[in-house]
């Protein structure tokens, strides 16, 4: 029996539903303390002076300068630029200053920390902001010469918000003395990427481990942050010689820990009436925050997927992110898609409009098919279903049928189109070159790997290959708990790369390592012969060429390519906007557990949900203000609409058993979908999240599609737009 | 202070303001139940007192003198809810499960789909979109999800007519 394709049972066990399983809180270890940070309250300055004004006794307290002689004051990632403990200059409220232990957690929280500042005038605006974060061009063809041959230029701007995460468990780690270094064990997507935090924290020859417990939701969240996380706890834990554990509540969760990016994108589109597209300019602006942290990696997803899944032969994409006073936004599923094909998809939507086009029809005619090329110019090859999909969502939703049925009702219905590339951009999986291993046991095999089980599935996903590449039983397989001393590095657990590079690693491996068995069971071989391992490296395909620096060649090595239809309801008296249904489309080349690939299409698509009507970040002076769930609200059961999901498998060959990547698809979609049905009332909106207040001045304003109609023109072509 | 924990007469030393929640994860090891918000807004510290579901993370612990309290700890480890939610993946990182499952076991036999959408309205879950929750509830409770539930598992080749 394989299990690659059927719902075998996942291999977390029963412990999730009888509370057995233990996450980071849950676990305490012998003369364990407390930790505390203290952060800054002003969002650009210089601190001029701490006072501690509590009394001291029993308080372990750590500031920048408890970092070891040899280590360094920061938080390792891309670019060392975001220090682990503030000295002086201060670029964002909520920047930690001073840690706290104590083995009360009533006096630690009750202990005060003054600190004063010197103010200087923060930037909150990345359109005003004059600090560049990263910036670069996509061109193909000739932009200009698109222009000359469009009949039809159509032109609008699209923001969206910033987007807090709400995994439902707070970041948390708890870091324990160990061997003369530490062991840091926490709610961690990335244990290497605080591995080498911790090592560049503490500097050479430090010793380092770091286990990652049950980790209750991340979605990008549990991505960069907990390396700072770590260092504070290990700074703490080393001072006082004791484990200490820092669990944040959720208002510091919210208001210290990174967002997704806020973007503006603004469109020039050249076309001919009957809709085929010409030229592409687009520009997109991302708010980086006040550090690097990932900014670079998501504005070059983002950049990438701004033309959407369409074709056009002259098109150019300048992308930039900016520095502000704000925490650093970061990383989140999608990782700039989201932003990038919400304003391409509503401007599609626009464009149908102007042309009086049926929407689809529009999607249909420029859709990007096998042999067709990418903005970077990359040539698509059979693994590419935009139409498939597309056709699919349309027949399955009946959306003609509503389309006629909603006329003139309250109720709207809206399309979008859109694909997510798979594994990390551009040369990042060749540079990672992650390792994945299986070993022999008793029973079977053993895998390895340091892709964490967040909720998403790795453990089953990977076993379920593992067990048909070797072709014994899915329960003889065995999965490596996640401990840095322990596992490879299999790269971080993000842009959808675990099942299709880490998955095919492992198929490799076991490809190998039943070789080497010469027909034996693994069983009968390690009874006779001892251990036996095989580790394997990742080689992307060997046709994969990219060019970093003019951002031409093959971003990914393959897509996933997703269609919804949204059904809302308007109640017009309080500008509410109801999803009533999501029907999404999705061709992820395998569903490895068909369950748990529904699984995250609904759970993405309701995340989605929520980025596009109700999860808004109130940002008042450079911090969030409503930083707790009774006034951040995520979707509850009564918020989040019926969905039809249907899967649709076109492989890619050199994915394990055909699989592309599936986590961030499903959070493209449905924002754009939403807001085009909400526009199918006649309402112009051209944001999200799509609220109340936001849907009440579109309503408001009756001469809407008037005040727009200057940013159309017809005939002869315009000079290079403006810029932003 | 005197109370039924999970079928078990007790007798508990706490301070008489301290939360539930903080009783039963730190004075009790019982750490099934979860603190995600700690404003009542999210139900993973779900509880049942004398058979209601509450956020314990509301409740201080006075409150609770003689009152019957059960945790997810009480069901046991074979109750037919815990194991449809594993089965169907109403469970992913399994954080809100605990308090989903005690908010789900007060919907009594065969509740109907807006029932079980109402009941759960206080419980957040961010990995499933709730789907696979009602799923699991349905399989629990009827023997399998009803056949007059739109749902699609359906796998199709890229192409298909």
């Amino acid at each position: 029996m394989t299990a690659v394709g059927t719902n075998v049972k996942r291999k977390d066990g029963i412990g999730k539903a009888t509370g057995r399983t233990k996450y980071a809180d849950d676990i305490v270890f012998p003369g364990m303390i407390y930790g505390r940070t203290i952060r800054t309250t002003i969002p650009c300055g210089r601190i001029t002076s701490v006072r501690m004004d509590f009394d001291p006794a029993g308080f372990t307290v750590c500031d920048h300068r408890d970092i070891p002689a040899g280590g360094k004051n920061t938080v390792a990632l891309l670019v060392d630029d975001q220090p682990c403990l503030v000295q002086a200059d201060v670029r964002h409220v909520a920047e930690p200053v001073v840690l706290l232990a104590h083995a009360d957690r009533e006096k630690l929280l009750a202990a005060n920390v003054v600190i004063d500042y010197a103010r200087l005038t923060p930037v909150f605006d990345p359109m005003s902001s004059t600090q560049m974060l990263k910036e670069f061009t996509i061109e193909k063809g000739n932009l200009k010469r698109g222009f000359d041959g469009a009949e039809v230029i159509v032109e609008g701007t699209y923001r969206t918000g910033h987007q807090e995460h709400v995994y439902i468990e707070t970041n948390g780690v708890i870091a324990v003395p160990e061997k003369g270094g530490i062991a840091v064990y926490g709610s961690i997507q990335c244990p290497f990427y605080v591995e080498k935090a911790l090592k560049v924290l503490l500097g050479p020859g430090r010793y380092v481990r770091v286990v990652q417990t049950e980790t209750g939701g991340g979605f990008g969240g549990k991505e960069e942050y907990p390396s700072m996380l770590a260092c504070h706890a290990t700074l703490l834990a080393l001072k006082a010689n004791r484990p200490v554990k820092i669990i944040y509540d959720r208002v510091e969760d919210m208001l210290a820990t990174t967002k997704r990016h806020p973007s503006i994108v603004r469109h020039r589109t050249g076309l001919k009436k009957d809709g085929r597209i010409t030229a592409m300019e687009i520009e997109v602006v991302i708010d980086g925050g006040a550090y690097v942290t990932l900014s670079p990696v998501v504005l070059s997803r983002g950049g990438i997927h701004a033309a959407g899944p369409y074709r056009c032969n002259n098109t150019r994409i300048h992308a930039r992110a900016m520095f502000t006073n704000t925490p650093p936004n970061g990383a989140f599923r999608g990782f700039g898609a989201p932003q990038t094909q919400f304003a391409m998809e509503v401007h599609m939507e626009r464009i149908a409009e102007v042309l009086g086009v049926d929407p689809v029809k529009l999607r249909e005619r420029n859709a990007l098919r096998p042999g067709d090329t990418t903005a970077t110019g990359q040539v698509l090859k059979d693994d590419c279903s935009a139409l498939q999909v597309l056709k699919e969502a349309v027949k399955r939703s009946t959306y003609r049928r509503k389309v006629a049925k909603y006329k003139g009702t309250n109720r709207g219905i809206g399309v979008a189109l859109f694909y997510h590339g798979s594994g990390f951009t551009g040369s990042g999986e060749l540079k990672l070159g992650s390792k994945a291993a299986v070993e022999l046991t008793q029973r079977g095999v053993r895998l390895l790997v340091s892709s964490t089980e967040i909720g998403q599935g790795t453990r089953t996903m990977h076993a379920q290959i593992v067990a048909d590449a070797m072709g014994i039983s899915y329960e003889d397989v065995e999965v490596a708990p996640i401990d840095t001393s322990i596992v490879p590095d299999s790269g971080p657990t993000v842009a959808s790369r675990t099942c299709m590079v880490v998955g095919k690693i492992l198929q490799r491996a076991c490809e190998e390592l039943k070789a080497k068995l010469g027909g034996v069971s693994p069983g009968e071989y390690f009874a006779k012969n001892g251990p036996l391992r095989v580790e394997k490296q990742h080689v992307p395909p060997e046709w994969i060429t990219w060019d970093e620096d003019l951002y031409r060649g093959d971003a990914y090595a393959t897509y996933a390519w997703g269609c919804n239809v949204a059904e809302v309801e308007y109640d017009s008296d309080t500008f509410e906007v109801r999803p009533i249904r999501i029907t999404a489309v999705c061709d992820i080349g395998k569903a490895i557990h068909p369950a748990m690939a529904t699984g995250q299409i609904e759970g993405g698509t309701g995340q989605g949900v929520g980025f596009a009507l109700i999860e808004q970040v109130v940002m008042k002076n450079g911090a969030m203000a409503n930083s707790q769930l009774t006034n951040y609200t995520i979707p509850t059961t009564l918020d989040t609409p019926e969905m039809d999901i249907v899967i649709m498998e076109n492989p890619f060959p050199e994915g394990p058993f055909g699989a592309k990547g599936l986590g961030e698809l499903p959070i493209d979609g449905p924002a754009p979908a939403l807001v085009n049905a909400i526009r199918s009332l006649g309402l112009d909106v051209r944001e999200v999240p799509a609220t109340p207040e936001l849907i009440l001045a579109a309503a408001g304003s009756r001469q809407a599609a008037e005040r727009h109609s200057d940013e159309m023109t017809y005939g002869a072509p315009l000079a290079v737009a403006a810029s932003l | 202070m005197k109370l039924t924990l999970n079928g078990a007469e007790v007798d508990v030393e706490a301070h008489p303001m301290k939360r539930l929640l903080d009783v039963l994860r730190e004075e009790l090891q019982l750490t099934g139940t979860k603190e995600a918000c700690g404003e009542g807004e999210c139900g993973a510290c779900t509880v049942l007192v004398d058979g209601a579901p509450v956020c314990s993370c509301l409740i201080p612990f006075a409150q609770v003198e003689d009152a019957r309290i059960t945790t997810i700890e009480g069901l046991g480890e074979d109750h037919p809810l815990q194991h449809a939610f594993m089965d169907e993946v109403g469970a992913q990182c399994g954080i809100c499960t605990p308090g989903m499952i005690l908010s789900a076991i007060v919907l009594g036999d065969k509740p109907s789909l807006a029932q079980i959408k109402e009941g759960l309205a206080g419980n957040l879950c961010r990995c499933t979109g709730y789907e696979a929750i009602y799923r699991a509830i349905q399989k629990a409770t009827y023997g399998r999800p009803p056949a007059t539930r739109r749902r699609s598992l359906g796998v199709r080749r890229a192409g298909d007519k």
